[in-house]
């Protein structure tokens, strides 16, 4: 078994260029959707079916002049399918279509997937999307022909600045820690690891660094990194108690009354058959 | 305060129609159950009505789900392994949507031979009724469970969408119910007590629904689902289960069957389209 692979992210040195982006959907043949152009940088919109890597543009440049951003006033961040160690997608996936690979990555087999989009309702980072052409749920396969083939990831290879790097976990910790380190020597006082521990599904394949708290980059917190299953218990629990209340109003309702006198109009009763 | 970053499945109108016949054949089952157990012959042509219903529901809900896949033709993937090495049975008990396949493929076995022996107007077994009874209650309330299993506003953000399906499924079919005894003759008998368990089980859907406002103010994710014209259909929702609250007779009876299904359908496709527009 090879050693679990995965991307470290760093946040602070993403310009924001979509090397990654565009080289992602050369290696993966993506025609990509018609681009949107709106008020931002961001002419891609979100990771979906045909968006494996999005790079996200958070503008908290204030209308009036700012002294110092600390970091946070222009954010940039390639987003990608996190690889989760506890995936929320591979969880409820109802036809086994999704795996963990022997690089410990998270993939959609392409030809057992059935389309149910189960996995786009449980993915809590938006990462999947349907595509109509395939009709199935598409993602990052954090190009596992590449890692077949001993290469790396086509978005780590293109990535101009390193932003984004590939490698095997234990490695990138280690790189990811000193960064941080640096960072708060520096004084960037918010700046963190986001999946980097267990505190977020376990674990992320592609963890982060970021600027600022998760949230404002469209990344779940501890509290809100929660598992689908975390409803079965209570879900269920539900419905026993109503289907339980519902029954005995039924035999309530039903009860046969045999010796009350019939209702006007009604007729006599039949015979057993 | 529970924060989301999800993107809609697109779970549409296919599914609000699965739903929908999914809570109608599980509660038709039960009731045509509970009707029988409650023992008076002059029940037997409601009863049969019932089962001759069920089933092609039950058809109606396979066809329903298989059209809204991607890929139809790999329906049969939700049950075989189809993973090179692995093989065998899909069967994750901890994921809604493989064991509601499991139990749409098992009450639909059911459903199929209560169909039969209503069509030979032969009555089975009250034990094979009961089991098929568990199995419908169990279809009506895990198309709610899955739709909670996930990682979606207001649907993960409540767990009582199960209890309000199953709720809505009694009522929805009590309604049916009301509406084919209307129809069919021998059934004077059994429109008066349909038309109470109807009451009963809208009440208790009216309780649900607030179960379901109070677990989705506590995530503080209410405003989603009442926003723009949402609130109106929960309003219609509201409305729509009056009539069978206040009770009614004659054809006024019929019409209030009639608002209550169209509530059940409602209520189904605003927790539906709600949560992700
Ligand atoms: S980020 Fe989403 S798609 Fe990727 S492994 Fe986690 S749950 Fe699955």
């Amino acid at each position: 078994m090879p050693e679990p692979v995965g991307f470290f992210t760093d946040t602070s040195i993403c310009i924001g260029c979509k090397a990654c982006e565009v080289a992602c959907k050369e290696w993966n043949q993506l025609p990509g959707n018609t681009p949107k152009f709106g008020d931002g940088f961001d002419n891609t919109g979100q990771l979906d079916a045909e968006n494996y890597r999005h790079v996200k543009f958070v503008d908290l440049v204030g209308d009036t002049p700012i002294v110092t951003g600390n970091g946070n006033a222009w954010l940039m961040m390639s987003d990608i399918c996190k690889h989760c160690t506890n995936a929320s997608c591979l969880e409820v996936c109802p036809t086994n279509a999704i795996v963990r690979t022997e690089y410990n990555t998270v993939l959609i087999q392409q030809d057992a997937c059935n389309g149910c989009r189960d996995c786009i309702s449980a993915c809590p980072f938006g990462a999947i999307g349907f595509s109509e052409s395939s009709g199935t749920a598409r993602k990052c396969t954090m190009c596992y022909d590449r890692l077949q083939a001993n290469m790396q990831p086509a978005c780590a290879k293109a990535c101009p600045t390193q932003s984004i790097q590939y490698g095997t976990l234990s490695q990138l910790h280690q790189k990811a820690d000193a960064r941080l380190a640096a960072l708060k020597k520096q004084g960037y006082d918010n700046a963190q690891l986001y999946g980097r521990d267990d505190s977020i599904y376990g674990g992320l394949g592609a963890f982060f660094l970021l600027m600022n708290k998760p949230e404002v980059y469209g990344l779940p917190n501890k509290d809100n990194a929660v598992l689908p299953r975390r409803n079965n218990r209570m879900g269920y629990f539900g419905g026993f108690v109503t289907a339980a209340i519902g029954i005995v109003a039924g035999l309530v309702a039903f009860r046969s009354r045999a010796d009350a006198p019939p209702a006007k109009g009604a007729e006599p009763p039949a015979s057993a058959p | 305060m529970a924060e989301h970053f999800v993107q809609p499945p697109h779970w549409e109108w296919y599914i609000v129609g699965y739903f929908f016949c999914a809570g109608l054949a599980g509660g038709l089952y039960v009731l045509a159950t509970l009707l029988r157990i409650t023992g008076s012959p002059r029940n037997d042509a409601v009863v049969r009505a019932a089962f001759l219903a069920a089933f092609p529901l039950v058809v109606a809900c396979g066809i329903l789900l298989t059209i809204d896949l991607g890929q139809p033709l790999r329906f049969w993937h939700m049950m075989i392994n189809t993973t090179p090495g692995d093989g065998g049975l899909n069967f994750k008990p901890w994921s809604p949507i493989s064991l509601g396949t499991w139990a749409l493929l098992v009450f639909g076995i059911f459903s199929f031979v209560s169909f039969l022996l209503a069509l030979w107007r032969r009555g089975s077994s009250t034990i094979f009724e009961v089991i098929g009874s568990v199995v419908a209650l169990f279809l009506a309330s895990y198309t709610g469970v899955v739709l909670s299993v996930s990682n979606q506003p207001v649907w993960s953000d409540s767990w009582a969408i199960g209890g309000l399906f199953v709720a809505s499924a009694l009522s929805g079919s009590a309604a049916l119910l009301v509406l084919l005894a209307h129809w069919r003759a021998n059934s004077s008998w059994s429109e008066p007590r349909l038309d109470r368990a109807d009451r009963y089980f809208v009440l208790l859907e009216a309780a649900l629904i607030v179960v379901f406002f109070v677990t989705l103010a506590q995530a503080g994710t209410l405003a989603k689902t009442f926003s723009g014209v949402w609130l109106v259909m929960w309003i219609l929702v509201f409305l729509s289960l009056i009539p069978a609250l206040l009770g009614s007779a004659g054809s006024r009876r019929t019409l209030s069957a009639v608002a209550v299904l169209v509530g059940v359908l409602l209520m189904r496709y605003v927790v539906i389209f709600s949560a992700q527009s």
